[in-house]
Order: structure tokens, then sequence, then C-alpha cells
């Protein structure tokens, strides 16, 4: 194709004048909050730990919404309730095992308890989801299966509270397993994040293996290159399908456990904005990449605990923390403006 | 086993899962206060029925994988044990719920909802009851393919619109009142639902009134037809002036309450209107349709509300307007501008994301000087003179829809909508024919801005009061869920899904607790049942259906001929 | 017995009906399945008519005319509280205290007491379609509601411009009851964020003696007002410094931003008036939060409920809150309303902290009809304006949350505001009031 028309390169000005400019106000907000000495080093340090601890939640969600998005161009938008209903039953789960005294005794074996039932009932709830509101649409114009997917958002979140009540429940601890801190290369992290991250990373890694060295994950990327060239080769693009939100499932039901093991509670509406934050992140790193959730995750994560204070302080904005999400959705906004596929987007899907 | 078996069980299962659910979510006991045949069936008894009939329907139903047209006997004979197998699941759970306690976990699964659904009969004649009325109503359902398709049919719809007679009890009961057929009301309705010979009477008026229209109605459409075209004319000219004295009418025919919800509508059908031009006519999948009006409301606001924390002139409501559609065009061109090169799903959070921002910097402490952050803005004053009353609001709101609907459609015929038709369909392509396709994106977001901030500016103006949290992203799940429900590109169809996503849920608002569930089961159920929305444009229903051959398709559009029958897709 | 009558009324209707017969036998047998008791239940006519004197003259007279009502028709009370959404436990539990009254007083002058229970969503135009739908129902003679200030303002102008008396249990927004802002039919049975916000600062400087502050709110009018108040009564009263005013949003979970941000200056006391769950969250995440362990933390009423200080756990110990003044209520409220309460929530503690001020509201709305109603001919007629003006006289009632008293812009509450603290008590941690003594 010759060149681009002119009158985009109108439109290219002013988007990199913008970018330029909230690029240069976050330069100079960053200096002037830094010359005011108001936070300390270790205050720093503690916001970037938190960031960490709560992108990698961010990530494993995201992981979800990437691998779907890969397969099938859709955004689920009810993952986010699969992670809710994955942490509600790591909640029940502990708290039988609290009743029987095995979380005092046992706190590993007990971790471990929950983090299975959680992973099952999310992975579960993920098929269902698949077989009753998606796949019936599969070949519907796009905006079809994401409007099932809202309803279905809505039917699973307020289910929960019909089920379970509207009120806040505190989640049982492990027997103190999780207590103190722990020193991770110049970090100092608190166990219960490092746990969050190390378990975050472990499950990022299984499934970066799983995608790339295994038939069913060749198969996936078979499938998500092109479903018709890939039904010819004999793949069963309806168990591929199936197999990928189950796997999405899974990796909810961890987040649902990690989170509430960060914050020790659970509630009906708590997968909506961890959803939207995971989905924000997915799109961050480039839907559809794994490596690229990950990195969003952890992007959007640190930003919403470092921006508002390194950003913002520095003009003397007000509640500067009240406009985190402002800043991370603008941070979005400049990311696609340099580079609208994401960090690691491919480009055919832009 | 033998399939139509099969089917029966998994059907009678996948029923009591669903008997099963509702019970727990807690609707067949908090539903008890209500009736729908006074004193005789609640609302909450009706549901574990209505599953049963369904079950037993869809058991006695055509079978399509392997195809099977089940005999009327065995029809019957299915669709009676589907039903029960309902009633027994729904047994078994009541008696476990009766032995164990898991209410620690699921709330409602107490002893006394087991007794409820045992009719307070005691376990064993309280399980008998359970299956055996499964089974009469799997059979009721059943009896819909054994009788002739013509008379199930009337009977279907007859059911189903008696019992939303009865659903809307509080509202049509006030709308008799409101006509004067006070006597009218007291014969139908009773305890918040329908009497027994209320209900006798809407069913059979219904399902006789269709059967006759189905049988005879034939006839007069070929009379009309057989009619000259001049007297036809007259005929349609009459028909529209009726059409317009009623929604002159309408608001002194349904009182008050109903105007709030009519104005309520009105503002969403403009929104929809905005947000077709956006999505359906251009294609741009927009999330963050909230920002317009928030924009529209907020800028009303500190114009002309004296409370606005911002001195300002403070003009009356028609004059802050102008300003109203400039603050539109700026922020169409603010939001449109960052999301030219992105396509799908890269726009849509984006956009989710503008919405939000709008929603926070609105209420954030930094604005707080001019919009009043948390507090919101007070005595914003009414469009017309000294009211913002529903039953006078709703003009000026009429006005602008019908403003709105003329030009959509307009536009939606002429080049600009041509152009858009191509962007959407292949962007590539469109930009490659020539089309300018940052000018129509840019464009598309500016009108659908200018209508979302119109819209905006009237909820301001009636409700009087704004605060952030009215601006939440709900409002544009609902813009976008009405326009895709309604059926795409088409100005009918954001009236209707208007209609039946933001004033059902209006007129159910008892229902408080349970009208989200009930609305995300609408969403899905309506998308795999119709997926191009109740009124689809006709291209659109071109597209969703090739598969169905393209020839019919074609002879549908070129011939203008709406066959209005259903069309199922799964 | 009778359910199984209806059961089998309701298949004998369908089979009918589907034999396309005639259904007279179902109906009859409906009938007299359903209908047996409410004739016993009727309130005697000569009961009613309560203390008024007045006569028809008197509903010419009235602007907005009478609420009429002939023998034995229900007394109808709406109520138009948050009972869906977010907020939910808010309105729930003030209709609970609604019901509870209406349990110990079935019947206000001679007609039985009957409900219709709105949402008010919590918003601005729920409260709109919240009240249209209460004041287009005939003879709605008073509206308890709304639970949200934001809901309020509204519905306030909506119900006063039809002359019915609007009474909110929980409402706290200054401006609702504020001279220039006041709409004539409104009062509330709540405290002013003003009285509230003040008595917080007041106990902070006088009894903990601190000299710093921060404040967190959440973005609702109801803790940015109060967080406010605060604030400014902090510097006044005080002269204390408030060092930090931050907000975090609804349905965040990590707050070490606002907390580090506030810890960079180490106040002594945080006050956070916000609700359950970022409430528990904040009070977990600033005991680990470098330069917030030795500060002290506040709250308000907004997560004065069991179901905080169950989500917080062990980090609730120490934390003070303030809310209204129940200690002078006497046993009344321990011995029968609590106990009736339970029974009509199934649940074991208030769900929130407004059934009182509900069944206070409750109360002084029944009391007020009861001294304007007069009978005349069998139908008992309350003149509404007559009916707001001895709402608003209402003079030393003796309630449940204290003594209430009108002003002449609607504010009834006590003005007893009491702080109390999070105390172990025999191992288990519990609200033990601390302030003011006696």
């Amino acid at each position: 194709m010759p060149g681009r028309p002119p009158r985009l390169n109108l439109v290219n000005l002013f988007l990199w004048l913008l970018g330029g400019g909230i690029l240069v106000l976050a330069g100079v907000g960053a200096f002037l909050t830094l010359s005011q000495g108001r936070l300390s080093g270790d205050q720093w340090e503690s916001l970037i730990v938190a960031g960490i601890a709560l992108g990698s939640v961010y990530a494993l969600i995201a992981l979800g919404y990437t691998l779907v998005y890969g397969i099938l161009f859709m955004i689920n938008f009810a993952h986010g309730e699969v992670f809710m209903w994955g942490a509600f039953t790591a909640y029940f789960a502990a708290t039988a095992l609290d009743d029987a005294g095995m979380m005092d005794a046992n706190p590993i074996l007990a971790l471990f308890l929950t983090l299975l039932t959680a992973m099952l009932v999310s992975m579960v709830i993920a098929i269902i989801l698949e077989r009753v509101a998606y796949r019936p649409l599969r070949g519907a114009p796009r905006l079809v299966p994401l409007i099932t997917a809202i309803g279905a958002s809505l039917f699973l979140q307020y289910t929960a509270r019909g089920f379970y009540g509207s009120g806040v429940r505190a989640y049982p601890s492990y027997g103190g397993l999780f207590e103190g801190t722990i020193d991770i290369g110049p970090l100092t992290m608190p166990i219960e994040d490092a746990v969050v991250v190390v378990a975050a990373l472990a499950l990022m890694l299984a499934l970066y293996f799983f995608i790339n060295n295994t038939r069913t994950g060749r198969a996936m990327r078979a499938v998500s290159e092109d479903k018709d060239v890939a039904a010819m080769m004999g793949i069963n693009v309806d168990r591929i399908i199936v197999t990928t939100f189950a796997i999405g499932g899974l990796l909810a039901g961890a987040a649902g456990i990690l989170y509430t093991l960060l914050f020790n509670q659970v509630h009906f509406f708590m997968g909506f904005l961890p959803g939207i934050k995971a989905f924000t992140a997915a799109v961050l790193g480039g839907i559809g990449n794994i490596i690229g959730a990950a990195l969003g995750g952890l992007t959007l994560g640190i930003l919403e605990q470092l921006g508002p204070n390194l950003f913002l302080t520095g003009y003397n904005i007000p509640a500067p923390n009240q406009l985190k999400d402002v800043l991370a959705f603008t941070v979005l906004v400049l990311v696609l403006i340099f580079r609208p596929s994401g960090f690691l987007g491919r480009k055919e899907n832009v | 086993m033998p399939p139509l078996l099969r089917r029966a069980v998994i059907t009678g299962f996948l029923g009591g899962a669903a008997g099963i659910h509702v019970s727990l979510v807690g609707m067949v006991e908090d539903f008890q206060g209500r009736d729908t045949i006074a004193d005789i069936v609640s609302v909450g008894t009706m549901l574990p029925i209505l599953i049963a009939i369904v079950v037993g329907w869809s058991a006695g139903s055509r079978m399509r994988a392997p195809l099977i047209d089940p005999t009327p006997r065995e029809s019957l004979l299915f669709g009676t044990l589907a039903g029960a197998v309902t009633g027994a699941l729904m047994a078994l759970f009541a008696l476990f719920i009766n032995t164990v306690d898991v209410a620690w976990i699921l709330s409602n699964a107490k002893p006394s909802l087991a007794d409820l659904l045992w009719l307070d009969q005691g376990p064993v004649v309280g399980s008998l009851l359970l299956i055996i009325g499964g089974a009469l109503f799997g059979a009721v359902g059943a009896v819909l393919h054994v009788l002739p398709g013509l008379i199930s049919r009337s009977l279907a719809i007859g059911g189903a619109v008696t019992i939303v007679v009865a659903l809307m009890e509080p509202f049509l009961g006030a709308v008799l009142r409101n006509v004067g057929l006070r006597f009218l009301e007291g014969f139908l309705y009773a305890s918040g639902g329908l009497t027994l010979p209320g209900f006798i009477l809407v069913f059979a008026l219904v399902a006789g009134g269709v059967y006759l229209w189905r049988t005879r109605g034939h006839g007069t459409k070929e009379r009309v037809e057989a009619m000259p075209a001049d007297r036809r004319r007259i005929g349609k000219i009459v028909l529209y002036l009726a059409f317009i004295g009623l929604l002159l009418l309408l608001p002194q025919i349904v009182g008050s309450r109903l105007s709030e919800v009519v104005g309520t509508i009105g503002l969403y059908v403009l929104l929809g209107l905005g947000l077709n031009i956006v999505v359906g006519f251009a294609g741009l999948l927009d999330l963050g349709y909230v920002a317009f009006y928030a924009v529209g409301a907020y800028t009303t606001a500190v114009l002309t509300s004296p409370a606005s924390p911002l001195i300002s002139p403070e003009l009356p409501f028609w004059g802050a307007l102008p300003f109203v559609i400039v603050a539109a065009a700026m922020i169409g061109l603010m939001v449109g501008t960052p999301v030219l090169r992105l396509r799908g799903d890269y726009l849509a959070i984006v956009t989710l994301g503008f919405g939000e921002i709008a929603r926070l910097i609105f209420l954030s402490e930094w604005a707080k000087p001019i919009v009043g952050g948390a507090q919101g803005i007070l005595s914003i004053p009414p469009p017309l003179p000294f009211t913002n009353h529903p039953q006078v609001i709703y003009y000026p709101i009429l006005f602008f829809c019908i403003l709105a609907a003329i030009a959509a459609s307009r536009l939606a015929a002429s080049r600009v909508g041509r152009a858009w038709n191509a962007m959407r369909e292949d962007e590539s392509v469109a930009e490659a024919t020539g089309v300018n396709t940052t000018k129509y994106k840019l464009l598309a977001f500016g009108l659908g801005a200018a209508f979302g901030c119109l819209s905006g500016a009237f909820f301001a103006a009636k409700i009087g009061t704004i605060f952030p949290n009215s601006f939440e992203i709900l409002v544009s799940i609902n813009a976008l869920a009405l326009i895709i429900l309604g059926g795409m590109g088409n100005i009918y169809g954001v009236v209707v899904g208007a209609f039946v996503l933001v004033g059902l849920p209006e007129l159910l608002r008892e229902f408080a607790e349970y009208r989200l569930l009930i609305y995300g089961v609408v969403l899905v159920v309506m998308m795999l049942l119709r997926p191009e929305g109740l009124l689809p444009s006709r291209s659109r229903r071109a597209e969703l259906h090739e598969d169905q051959g393209d020839d019919e398709a074609m002879y549908e559009h070129e011939a203008g001929v709406d066959t209005g029958r259903p069309v199922v897709t799964g | 017995m009778q359910k199984y009558m209806r059961w089998s009324a309701i298949l004998v209707v369908l089979m009918l009906v589907l034999a396309a017969c005639q259904g007279g036998g179902g109906s009859s047998a409906g009938e007299s399945a359903g209908e047996s008791e409410p004739a016993a239940s009727q309130p005697e006519a000569s009961e009613g008519g309560g203390g008024g004197t007045g006569s028809a003259a008197d509903c010419e007279a009235d602007e907005f005319g009478c609420i009429e009502l002939a023998e034995g028709d229900p007394l109808v009370i709406g109520t138009a509280l948050v009972i869906s959404g977010a907020n939910e436990a808010l309105g729930t539990d003030s209709q609970w205290g609604v019901e509870v009254a209406a349990q110990f007083r079935p019947e206000i002058a001679g007609h039985e007491v009957e409900f219709n229970h709105q949402d008010d969503g919590c918003s601005a135009e729920g409260g709109t379609a919240a009240a249209r739908a209460l004041v287009s129902e005939e003879n709605i003679a008073a509206v308890i509601g709304t639970s949200c200030s934001g809901a309020g303002v509204p519905a306030a102008e909506i119900t006063s411009a039809e002359g019915i008396l609007m009474v909110s249990p929980s409402n706290t927004a200054p401006s609702l009851t504020a001279p220039e802002t006041h709409e004539p039919f409104y009062a509330r049975t709540a405290h002013n964020d003003n009285i509230q916000g003040a008595a917080m600062a007041q106990f902070a400087c006088e009894v903990l003696g601190v000299g710093s502050a921060a404040t967190i709110d959440d973005g609702s009018p109801y803790a940015d007002q109060l967080a406010n108040v605060f604030a400014r009564q902090f510097e006044e009263q005080c002269d204390g410094t408030v060092t930090a005013e931050e907000a975090v949003t609804v349905g965040q979970t990590d707050f070490s931003g606002v907390l580090e941000n506030i810890a960079a200056d180490s106040p002594e006391l945080l006050y956070f008036p916000i609700f359950v769950a970022e409430g528990a969250l904040i009070t977990q995440q600033a005991k680990d939060t470098a330069g917030l362990e030795d500060t002290i933390l506040a709250g308000a009423d907004g997560y004065f409920t069991p179901d905080w200080l169950e989500a917080t756990g062990d980090a609730a110990e120490g934390h003070y809150l303030s809310g209204p003044d129940l200690a002078f209520s006497g046993n009344f409220y321990e011995d029968e309303f609590l106990p009736a309460y339970r029974e009509i929530s199934g649940q074991d503690e208030p769900i929130s902290v407004f059934h009182a001020h509900a069944f206070d509201a409750y109360n002084m709305i029944a009391d007020a009809i009861e001294a304007v109603a007069f009978t005349d001919g069998g139908t008992t007629y309350i003149p509404r304006t007559a009916l707001r003006d001895a709402f608003f006289s209402t003079s030393g009632y003796e309630g449940v949350t204290g003594t209430l008293t009108c002003d002449e812009n609607g504010d009834c509450a006590d003005a007893k505001i009491s702080v109390s603290q999070v105390q172990d008590v025999d191992g288990e941690l519990q609200f033990v009031r601390v302030w003011p003594e006696g």
C-alpha cells in the first residue's frame, strides 16, 4: 500500500502530543514527589511488594481471559465470577477444615485441600459456562456471546448472593503459617505475599510448559491459528475449547484462593473489579499472549500501588489514591496509542 | 437406552436442577407473599410449576439429533416422565436439606424450605405430592404437542400473557383506576395477583383471541389488501394519528408512577439510539458509553444549578443545552481520537476505561470544587418551568426521542450511513475504496456522544439531583444489551429493547434482589433463542442465517417480505 | 391441609381450562380454600378514630386533603429503603426494624397496618422511582425512608410535593435538614453527620488527647461528609492537625497506596467512617503498615456491626466506633426488641445499625397519626398537613434511640452520640461503650 494518507498524520501528531504530554506530566509529577521526600525508601519498597503480589493475582485471572480470547476471540466477561466462585468454595472448604481443627494441626495439607476444591469447582463452572452460554453461539457475530457473557456474569453473581447471602465473610487463617516476612533478593516481603507470588509464578510456568510441550497444548495453538484447518488435521475442536475453559477455570480458582490469602474476605461482588482489572491486564500485555498477561498483571498491580503516590502527590492533588484507576486506564490508553496490540500482542489481532 | 427416554431423563434432571436453583436462591420462599392467582398460587409456587411444564414440553417435543418425531402417546409419556423426574429430584433435595444441616453454606437451605416444598405434608406425602405434581404438570406441558398446533400455541401464549398480566398487578391496576375502570380492577385483581375469575377471563380472552386471529385474521388481512389504494392510505393515516394520539395521552392514561418509568425508558431510548450509531452503524464496540451520559448530566447540572459549587451564570435548562452539545462534541473527539487505530476488543476495554475515568473524576476530591465530588449537585432546575413532574417532563423527552429517531434513520439511509456500513463490514476494504475512516469514526463518536449527552442532560433535569454513583458501568451495559436484544441497527429495536430491559425491571422493582439475576437469565436465554434480537434489521438477519440458505434470505430481502415467523437457531 | 386444598384446586382448574370447559367448579373450590380467617382479625370499628377531633371541614381546609380510610381498610405505610445491591444490609435492617415496630403495634388509629416496600437503590434515580411508586398509591399515610441520603434528596422533594410525610431512619447528610434546602414534609430520626463527626472530634481530643489525625472516605456521600466534618471540627475544636484526607474506592481490596501515604506523617488517629468490607480490610492492613502501628483507629456507624467484627478478626481490638447512644433505652432494647428482631429476620444479631431508628420512626408516625385522626360515620380521616405538623411538634419522645425532639427542619434525633471500643471480654472481642460516661 502506498504510504498512509496525509490526513492521518494530523491524527498521529495529536496522539504523539497527547502521549508525550502525559509522559512529561508524569515525569514532572514524579520529580516533584521525590523532591518532597514524603515517603521513605522502605515505604516505596513495601508499595512495590504489595504491587507485585496484587499483580500476580491479576496475572492469574488474566490468563483465563487470554487463553479463551486466543482461541475463540471472545471476551469471557463472566471469568471474574468464576474466580469469585473459587474464592467462595475455598472459604467453605477452609471453614470446614477449620472446624475440624485441620487448619491449625496441618496447615499445609489444609491449604492443599482448599486449593484443590476451589480449582475443581471453578473448573466445573467454567465448563458449564462454555457448554450453556457460549457453545450454541459459536459462529454468531461477536457481540452476541459478549452479551451472553454479561448475562452469565450477572447470573453467577446473584446466584452466589442468593445461595450464600450478601454479607462479607471472614476467611479463617492457616494457623500462623503465613506470618512474618522473608527476604527475596533486595525486597523484604511478607510471607503471605511471597507465597502468592511463588504460587502464581509456578502456575504460569506450568501453563507455559503445557501449551508449548504437550500434545493438547499444541492442539490448542493449532485451533487458535485456524479452527477449520485444525479440524481437518483431526483435532477435536470442541474438546480443545472445553479444555481451554477448564484450564482458565482452574487458574481462576487458584487465583481465588490466593486473593483470599491476601485479603481474608469473600463477598459475592468480589469478582467484578478484579475481573475488569485482569481483563485490562490481558489487553495491556497483548491479549492472547501468556507472558504478556503476566507482564500486564504486574504492571497494573505495581502501577495501582505506586502510581498515585509517585505521579500525583507532587502536584498536591487531594486524595490522590482515589484516582488510581484513572491512572491505570490512562496508562492503558497510552500503551495502546504507541503499541495498538499491547506489549506482546500479535499484529494480526490489531 | 432409547434416545427419547434418555432425553426425558436428562431434561428432567435439568429441570430438577433449575427447581433446586430457584429454591436455593430464595425465590420460592420470598415470593410466597405475592400471588399469581389470588389465594391459590403464589408467585413462589408458580416457579417450580412453570419449570415442570417447560420440562414436560421439551421432553415431548420433536428431537433433532437423531431426528425423531414422537407420537402423541410418546410425547405424553415422556413429558410426564420428565416432569416426574424433576419432581423426584426436588423431593430428594427437600429430604436432603431437612436431614443435613447445610445452612451454614447455603443460607436458604433450611427445613422451612423443605416444608414449603412438601406443602407442609411431611416427608412421605410431600415427596409423593412433588413427584405426582411434577408428572402432572409435565403432562400439561407435553399435551401442547398432542393438541393441534394452533390450539396449543393459543394456550401457550394465553398462559404466558396471563401470568405477565398477573405479575403486573400494581401497574395495570393503577392504569385501570386511572381510566376510571375501578370496578374492573376489583374484579380482576386481589392480593397482588389475578383473582380466579380474572385469571380465567384473561386467559380465555387471550387464548381465544390468538386462536381467532390465526384462523380468521387472514381474511381481515386480505380484505385490507383488497381495499382500494386511497382507502388504505386513509386507514394508514388514521392508524398513525391514533398512534400519535396515544403517545400524547400516554402520561394521562398510565398515571404518574408509570410515567416515571416511561420517562426512564425514554432516556434509555436516547442512549440506545446514540450507542446504536457507534456500535450498530459504525461497528465500534463502545463499553464506556456512560461517559457521555455523565458528561451531559454534569454539564447541565454545573451550568443550571444554583447549588453547583462553581459560580456560574446559572442558565435555564434550554440555555444550557447548546453548551451540552458542545461538550458532547468535545468529549466525543476526546474519546474517539485515541481509539482510532484500535479494533474490536481493544477498543472495548479502552472505552470501558474511559467510562470509569469519567465517573472517578466526577467523584474525586480533585474535581470537587467544580462538580461537587461525592456530595453531587443538588437543585437542578427542571426543563419546563416549575415542575419536573414525570407526566410533564415526558413531553420534551418524547420530542427528543422522536427527533433522534428521525435523525438516526436519515443518517442510516444517507451516504454517511453507507460509509459506516462499509467500515463495519471490513475496515481495510472500506479504506481502500476511498472511505475516510478517520472522519467517519470520529463522526460516529461525535454523534453518539451528542445523543448520550442529551440523554444525560434530561436525566439531570428529571431527577434534579446527581451523584457520581448514578453513572456506573451498569448503564453502559444496559444500553449495549438493549440495542443488541432489540435487534442491532434497527431503531424500533431500540425502543423494544429499552422497554424489555429498562421498563420491565423498573416495573418489577419489588423483586429487588432478584432483579439482576432475572436480568442475567433473560440476556442469556434471549441471545440463545434469538441472537439477531427481537426486531432485527433485515441485513443482520440475513447475515445470521446465511447457513439456512442464501436464496431464501435474498428473496425475503428483495421482496421486502417479513414473514414474521420466529427463527430459532441452535 | 389448606395447602393441599390449594394444590388440588390448581390441578382442577388447569384440567378444566385445558378441557375447554367452564371454570366454575374450580373457582368455588379455590375461594373456599383460600378465605377463612381475614374477617376474624378485623378491628372493631368503635376502637378506631384516634385522638383527633376534627370534621370534614378540616379536610377541605387542609392543602393536601385527608387520608380517608373506610371501616376495615388497612392503613398503608410505605417504605423506601435500599434492599438490593451493595448496601442492602443497611436497608434490610431498617425494614426489619419497621416490621418489629409493627409487630408491637399492629394497628394505628384502629386500622391494621399494611406495608408497601420499595427499593431506594441507594441512588438518586432509585429514590425517585421508589418515591413516585409510593405517592402514586392512594392513601399512603406516610413513608419511612430513604436509606441513603443520595436517594433521600429527590424522594423528599417528590413526597413533599404531594404532602406525604416522609421520615428517614438513616439519612445523615446535613443538606437534607439545612434550612435552605429542607423539604417541608421531610424529617429524620437519624443523627445529622454534623453531630456525629463533631462528637468523634471531641472524643479524639478531649478523651484520647490526640493532636494529629488523618481521614479516609470511600466516595459515598455519607463517608465523605462525615470525614470532612470530623476533619474541620478536629482542627477547630481541638486545634489539631489533619495530616491527610484520603479517599478509596468501593470494592478496592489493597490499600497499601493510601496507607503508606498516610503513614508518611504517622498521625495519632486514623478515622475512616466507611462500610464493612473496606472497613475490615483497612483495619487489618493498617496494623501491618510501618508507621501506623501505634495509630489509634476509629470509625463510625457505617460498620458498627458484628459483621465487621467477624471480618476483621483480632486486628479489631482497640478500635473506636461512634454511633447512636442506646445505653439509656433501658431493658426494652435487649429484652423485647432484639428477640422480636431475631424472630423476624432469622439473624442472630442486627446486620446494620439503623433498625432502632426505623423502629422509633414508625412509632412517632403512629403517634402523630393518632393525634390528628378523627372518625366520621365509620370513616377515619387523617389530614395530611396536620399530620406533618403533629409529627414536627414531637417533643421529648422516649424512643429506643434516646429522647427525640423534632426541630422545624425535621431533625428529630437525640443528639447523643456514644463511642464504643472493641475490647477483649473473656477471650471474645466485643463492643464496649466507653464514652460519654454514665
